[in-house]
């Protein structure tokens, strides 16, 4: 544990007009970490996902990204904004997928993925070319790199997706729940490619509502409730032993999924 | 068919040089001012939809009183009342600017409007790629504006085209005023605005037809 955290948050909190929809969030997070936020619709986890990629901008506490302090810099006693162009590269150093997927809807596959490595890394386009190649690969789509996205399925949409955010090389990958835009019979190949790149040393932090894999899948679960963090620790103590009322009840909608 | 003095076809063909010079102004003046009008409207679009709070209510300000105004009175104002201020500008150009910064106007709030039909999804992952504000509109966002402002702005086009027939009352001999230049001459009133009306007619066809063959082309951007 003497490696410094990739991630850490402190104190997290943020406001919607007079609506307090984080009140104080912690988080830690090692290099090769898979953790999961779980917790009912306005529990307050995706916000707290999205302020970490700056979508939202968190109104205080801090946010250090390989301790860098994300978006801010407290000069003193008083948070100054970062630049525009300091906040898009922080963002570069993330990647995030997304529920509704967002791919370009006027690129190929393989320029959803290139765009990144082109215009933010500077990459040439021969070897954007071939890291998109590979990473499309990867997700199981190498031979529809030339499909725009209204030629694919949801699941594949997602696994462009995927490889969109993961080709940049980043530090730490955010999934908004992924899964939950999908059919039914289409979540397990995109549960399946994020399996693999948990098992290949991704740092991921994930919201979902897919128990069974965040309990597979994470090493470390956090339950938030009304923008608090009511329980957290390793899948098994929070499934199998929820100490939190609400935790309890939260399970509990699983049909029984989860036992005592 | 006689072609004898006095006929339509004689009269028409004794007019062809007045009528084609007022034609090629015409034509001149509707594609300055649509050129001008599409630059400056993405520029004022963009200080509409993403401007800091002061520059996006002056752009604001200047497209509801630009579309508030009657454009006569704008081009008569660009005319004449800039002369009062000892800025002497020539008919011709008066009435192109005036044309254009009203149609600025338009294909600002058309561009708006388009910007706005993107999803807001297309931002945001624009934004966790890492892309500047710049990068993001010029690769997501525009590309995909594009492909929607295309029907606003070809009928923009034809109401600039259109439009440049009051350049007549300052004094600019486009063709509607060439062809009543003409009329004085032989008094073949109905047959002439007939012939003016089938010009226009032609000229807006065809533009609309590019326009036409443009979406085609961009079609692929589908959503």
């Amino acid at each position: 544990m003497s490696e410094p955290p990739l991630l850490q948050a402190t104190n997290v909190r943020k406001h919607f007009g007079k609506v307090e929809v984080l009140k104080g969030i912690d988080l830690t997070m090692r290099q090769g970490q898979v953790v999961s936020l779980i917790g009912a619709s306005g529990s307050g986890k995706t916000t707290f996902l999205r302020c970490i990629n700056l979508l939202e901008e968190h109104d205080g506490g801090e946010i250090l990204l390989d301790g860098d302090p994300i978006g801010y810099k407290l000069a003193g006693e008083t948070r100054k904004r970062l630049s525009e162009t300091k906040i898009s590269a922080q963002r570069a150093r993330m990647g995030m997928v997304f529920q509704q997927f967002n791919l370009f809807p006027h690129l190929t596959a393989a320029e959803n993925v290139m765009l990144g490595l082109v215009k933010v890394q500077g990459k040439p386009k021969a070897e954007a070319t071939d890291i998109a190649s590979h990473w499309l690969g990867r997700v199981g789509l190498g031979e529809r790199k030339d499909h725009y996205p209204y030629q694919l399925s949801g699941g594949q949409q997602q696994r462009v997706a995927i490889a969109r955010a993961v080709a940049m090389q980043p530090r730490l990958l955010l999934f908004d729940e992924v899964t939950s835009a999908l059919d039914p019979e289409l979540v397990a190949e995109v549960l399946g490619v994020m399996q693999a790149l948990a098992e290949a040393g991704m740092t991921m932090l994930l919201v979902s509502h897919e128990m069974l894999f965040v309990r597979e899948v994470s090493h470390h679960v956090v339950f938030l409730d009304q923008g608090r963090v009511a329980q957290e620790g390793r899948p098994e103590d929070v499934f199998d032993h929820p100490e939190n009322e609400r935790l309890r009840s939260f399970l509990g909608r699983f049909h029984g999924l989860f036992g005592r | 068919m006689t072609f004898t003095p006095g006929t339509f076809w004689f009269e028409a063909w004794a007019a062809r040089e007045a009528l084609l010079v007022g034609l090629g102004v015409t034509l001149a003046s509707a594609m300055l001012s649509i050129v001008m009008a599409t630059v400056c409207g993405i520029a004022v679009g963009v200080a509409l939809s993403y401007g800091w709070w002061w520059l996006s209510g002056l752009a604001r300000l200047y497209v509801d009183v630009m579309r508030g105004i009657p454009l006569l009175v704008l081009i008569l104002f660009t005319y004449y009342g800039l002369a009062l201020f000892g800025i002497n500008v020539p008919a011709f150009w008066a009435g192109v600017v005036a044309l254009g910064a009203f149609a600025t106007a338009h294909v600002a709030e058309n561009f708006r409007g388009a910007v706005q039909s993107v999803p807001a999804g297309q931002m945001e992952a624009a934004k966790a790629i890492g892309l500047t504000f710049r990068q993001r509109l010029a690769y997501v966002i525009l590309p995909q504006a594009f492909r929607r402002i295309l029907p606003p702005w070809v009928n923009t086009a034809l109401e600039i085209v259109k439009g440049t027939t009051l350049l007549s009352i300052i004094g600019v001999i486009e063709l509607l005023l060439a062809a009543q230049q003409q009329m004085a001459r032989n008094y073949m009133i109905v047959d002439f605005y007939l012939l003016t009306l089938a010009l226009y007619l032609v000229i807006n066809f065809t533009l609309a037809q590019l326009g036409g063959v443009l979406e085609r082309r961009f079609s692929y951007l589908r959503y």
